[in-house]
């Protein structure tokens, strides 16, 4: 079956290579049947790559433990979803599954355009085959999932038990989608380039893909941010890990693009920063999905010396060779329609967007690749921490919230004084309310946060701004067609889904910085040690040991990721405040998982291995309380009971041992570390991402047909003024 | 060219050099904002990169550190943890940190969220400042790597200060 799973790889290449010379065959010489020839090998290589990743995915079900990937990820006992999903926690696995990913929008987005921009399509063919077949080659030649092991080993290793959530079997499909997602707006982005044909028909044909991937990318990052909140044992959900920025950038420059592409399409703007920014996206995605597996930065996501790097940047020197000299070469085709008239105008703020958003790409990739950096420069090793990337990214995150409420609303080309003063009192009027309010000491200490002040008021001023959008739109289509409210906002959104589905992320965005404020400037954390009966103060709260918990084998493991021996607590979290009302019991506990390593002997080795901490939590609207644990195991006398069944059972009767200790853990509890966490407003977070997310998918849907003819109509008349001019 | 008066007169009041701005001819003025905006991009970038030289903590590996470090300055110390050189005293963790090629070794005592991966022989990097002749780890400053050649591992551990 391995050779057979190679055999599709080779297949593969031999596919790319094929399509490849057919697109350009047939683009440069004119004869189309060739360059359609390339698309349908595009088709090819998805059903190839295909019957690979059920070739694999059959090994990980089936337990075969020949191949490598498997039996170092999975194994017998691993849970099904989780054995599914282990293909993509494995450098080799994971490149198969971008290298499908990859296939199948490449496939998608050239099914969609079949019958539109052939040339642009030949050459973005040619694009999105030479990235599927870069990375089939590293499986090729460096990281080959279908490796074997003569004879096969009996037991796999397993899933790492820090994977073992939900969450994170949605994040890295969320991710590599997104990522994948940006090439093709590049493979379009450099085809139009090197077809010369910028016009706006190449962006119509992408912008759903852009929109996706902005989608899918964002999800990725919301759900990465979650599983870290919810799961991990520090409470945080964004670190500026270089892993985080690096799914961040590509989403930054992709806001962008889908606002600059707005100026584009209604005045003819911008189309060198469009075409820039497509490009960037699409190289910025292929350098972030470089990072983890480079080794080139000492973060907790790089390992060592990699063969992989080498590859990756002579890639990533091409695409950005590439980018600069075919947008120089071509910039007399990009040149504006029309010129800024005003500062004050939808353009310019659109400009400044932009260039805000730009402006935190630079802060964050500098502070990235900070170590890389200061190596080259001062030859010594130096990084930079959360609090340099907060101190720069804070201040235009709120210029961003900002921003999105003037924007919408201001006038093209010129704003007045009459026309400002008609559209922004009442957003104006609301941030100022909110100030006051805020001021006047309601909620408490709130006043000793300037910034996180600053962005409540302008979230309320982006809302205020965004509700009054909505309600100026149902009531003049209330007079229109004399609809009741409800039906009048539903066919509002309806007819005009680009524009409110916007809206909507604005808010949604609005909403999560609220939470982002909150959360991290008005924390309550203490870090202690606690015995049973003991209690702490935390915020308004008081959490007290009730008493210890201790579970057995994977049957009673509640968190249902298969740990041999669960130790944890019973809290009770109580308002500090009389009536000391009772607000939660919560169990944080901390699960001990079998280890591979020979050297710990019978009963060692079943909890040897990596510990997990399952943290809990109570969540609440104002705020989150989250409690983590970690017990003390290695006391002398929980140490005797190891050492001396390690040395008098034989490996099969290790668990009994095991039983022993968490008897022992019950009758004689330790005292334990506490981290305990009260953060405000944290849902509103994860709520303002669903809103954003929804909002998305409004704005994506395809509008009832009648809208589109006509939508169509007045494009196409436009591109037609657009290629009179290039 | 009224409307464009007016425009300069509603939100310049009586300033003389707005009003000359105003009612500048529009290329000059394009040239005008477009340095302008370089010019503050400069100055942001510039503080922006001086800020980042000053504000960063050099890592060393732990040879490195017994030869340069000066009390009072955090440094990031980057090694592997030493077999049997972890003991844990109340809230205090002791270990020590040896270089990949496992000739030097600096111990410290560290306080804070220890990362579940935490174990003997795994990478690990903790911000250490020097105190008299011992080595202290900053509060919550201590990320241990995942041990396996590439794994999906989480963001870092260790809590904003």
């Amino acid at each position: 079956m391995a050779g057979f799973g190679f055999a599709c790889l080779v297949l593969a290449l031999v596919v790319c290579a094929y399509g490849i010379w057919a697109s350009l065959y047939g683009v440069r010489s004119g004869r189309m049947e060739y360059a359609d020839s390339g698309r349908r090998s595009v088709y090819a290589f998805a059903g190839v790559i295909s019957v690979a990743v059920l070739v694999l995915e059959i090994a990980f079900l089936g337990n075969d433990f020949a191949f490598n990937t498997v039996a170092d990820t999975s194994s017998r006992t691993t849970p099904g979803l989780y054995k599914a999903a282990a293909i993509w926690s494995s450098q080799e696995g994971s490149l198969l599954v971008w290298a499908w990913l990859m296939s199948l929008w490449s496939s998608l987005a050239l099914f969609l355009t079949r019958k539109r921009i052939r040339d642009v399509a030949a050459y973005a063919t040619a694009i999105m085959l030479g990235f599927g077949a870069f990375f089939v080659f590293l499986m090729v030649a460096y990281a080959n999932p279908f490796a074997t092991t003569d004879p096969a080993p009996p037991e796999g290793v397993g899933l790492d038990p820090l994977l073992r959530f939900p969450t994170m079997m949605i994040h890295p499909p969320m991710l590599y989608s997104g990522y994948t997602l940006c090439t093709i707006p590049l493979a379009f982005g450099m085809g139009a380039l090197l077809a010369r044909r910028v016009d706006a028909e190449w962006i119509r044909a992408i912008r759903r893909f852009a929109f996706a991937a902005w989608l899918f990318l964002g999800a990725g990052i919301m759900l990465g941010a979650l599983w870290s909140y919810s799961e991990l044992g520090w409470g945080g959900y964004w670190g500026w890990d270089a892993v985080e920025n690096a799914a961040l950038l590509p989403w930054l420059t992709g806001t962008a693009f889908l606002h600059s592409l707005m100026i584009q399409e209604k005045r003819g703007m911008l189309k060198v920063w469009n075409v820039s920014l497509v490009l960037a996206t699409g190289t910025l995605a292929i350098m972030g999905t470089f990072l983890v597996r480079s080794g080139i930065l000492d973060s907790i996501h790089a390992f060592g010396g990699h063969t992989l790097g080498v590859p990756f940047v002579i890639l990533i020197g091409a695409l950005i060779g590439g980018s600069i000299y075919l947008v120089v070469s071509r910039r007399e085709m990009l040149r504006s329609e029309h010129r800024l008239d005003s500062l004050l105008s939808r353009e310019s703020m659109f400009l400044l967007n932009n260039l805000v958003l730009v402006g935190l790409v630079f802060v964050i990739i500098w502070g990235t690749y900070f170590p890389l950096i200061s190596e080259a420069l001062t030859g010594r090793e130096a990084s930079v921490g959360p609090p340099w990337f907060d101190r720069y990214t804070v201040p235009l995150a709120l210029v961003l919230v900002l921003l999105s409420g003037i924007g919408p609303v201001i006038a093209w080309r010129r704003a007045t004084l009459a026309n400002a003063r008609r559209n922004f009192l009442v957003p104006i009027a609301c941030a100022l309310l909110t100030l006051v309010l805020l001021l006047s000491g309601f909620p408490p200490g709130v006043t000793s946060k300037p910034l996180a002040l600053a962005m409540f008021c302008c979230a309320a001023f982006a809302i205020a701004s965004i509700g009054q959008e909505f309600f100026r739109g149902t009531r003049a289509r209330r007079a229109m067609a004399a609809e009741p409210a409800p039906l009048a906002l539903v066919a509002l959104v309806r007819r005009n889904r680009r524009r409110y589905g916007g809206y909507i992320v604005h808010v949604g965005m609005a909403v999560l910085f609220i939470g982002v404020a909150a959360s991290s400037s008005f924390q309550h954390t203490k870090e202690l040690q606690l015995s049973p009966g003991q209690s702490a103060r935390v915020g308004s709260y008081e959490v007290r040991y009730v008493r210890p918990t201790a579970t057995l084998t994977p049957k009673f493991d509640t968190a249902h990721t298969g740990s041999t021996l669960s130790l944890g607590a019973v809290l009770e979290v109580t308002e500090s405040r009389a009536p000391a009302r009772h607000v939660a019991t919560l169990e944080p506990s901390e699960g001990f998982y079998s280890s591979d390593e020979a050297s710990q002997g019978s009963v060692g080795s079943l909890i040897g291995g990596q510990p997990v901490s399952h943290i809990a939590m109570n969540v609440g609207v104002t705020r989150n309380v989250w409690t983590a644990i970690e017990p003390d195991i290695e006391t002398p006398a929980l140490k005797r009971i190891v050492t001396v069944g390690d040395k008098t059972l034989p490996p099969e009767d290790g668990i009994v041992a095991v039983a022993y200790l968490a008897r022992e853990y019950l009758k004689h509890p330790p005292p334990a570390e506490f981290n305990l966490l009260v953060s405000p407003l944290v849902m509103w977070i994860w709520v303002g991402g669903l809103i954003v997310v929804g909002g998305a998918l409004i704005a994506i849907w395809p509008a009832p047909s009648a809208v589109r003819r006509r939508v169509a109509a007045r494009s196409r008349a436009r591109s037609v003024g657009g290629l009179a001019r290039a | 060219m009224r409307r464009l008066a007016g425009v300069g007169a509603g939100c310049a009041g009586a300033s003389g050099r707005l009003r000359y701005f105003a009612a500048m001819n529009p290329s000059r003025k394009r040239t005008v904002r477009l340095v302008v905006a370089l010019g503050a991009a400069v100055v942001l970038a510039s503080a922006l990169i001086y800020t980042s030289f000053s504000a960063a903590s050099p890592a060393l590996t732990p040879s490195q550190l017994l030869r340069e470090a000066q009390p009072g300055r955090a440094y990031q110390l980057t090694g592997t943890v030493v077999k049997g050189s972890v003991h844990r005293e109340g809230a205090v963790l002791d270990f020590a940190v040896a270089d990949r090629t496992g000739s030097t070794a600096v111990a410290l005592s560290y306080t804070g969220t220890v990362p579940d991966p935490f174990r003997e022989g795994r990478e690990v990097i903790v911000t250490v400042q020097k105190q008299g002749d011992r080595y202290v780890g900053e509060q919550n400053s201590l990320i241990t790597k995942c041990p396996s050649k590439y794994k999906t591992a989480p963001p870092s551990e260790n809590q904003n200060s």
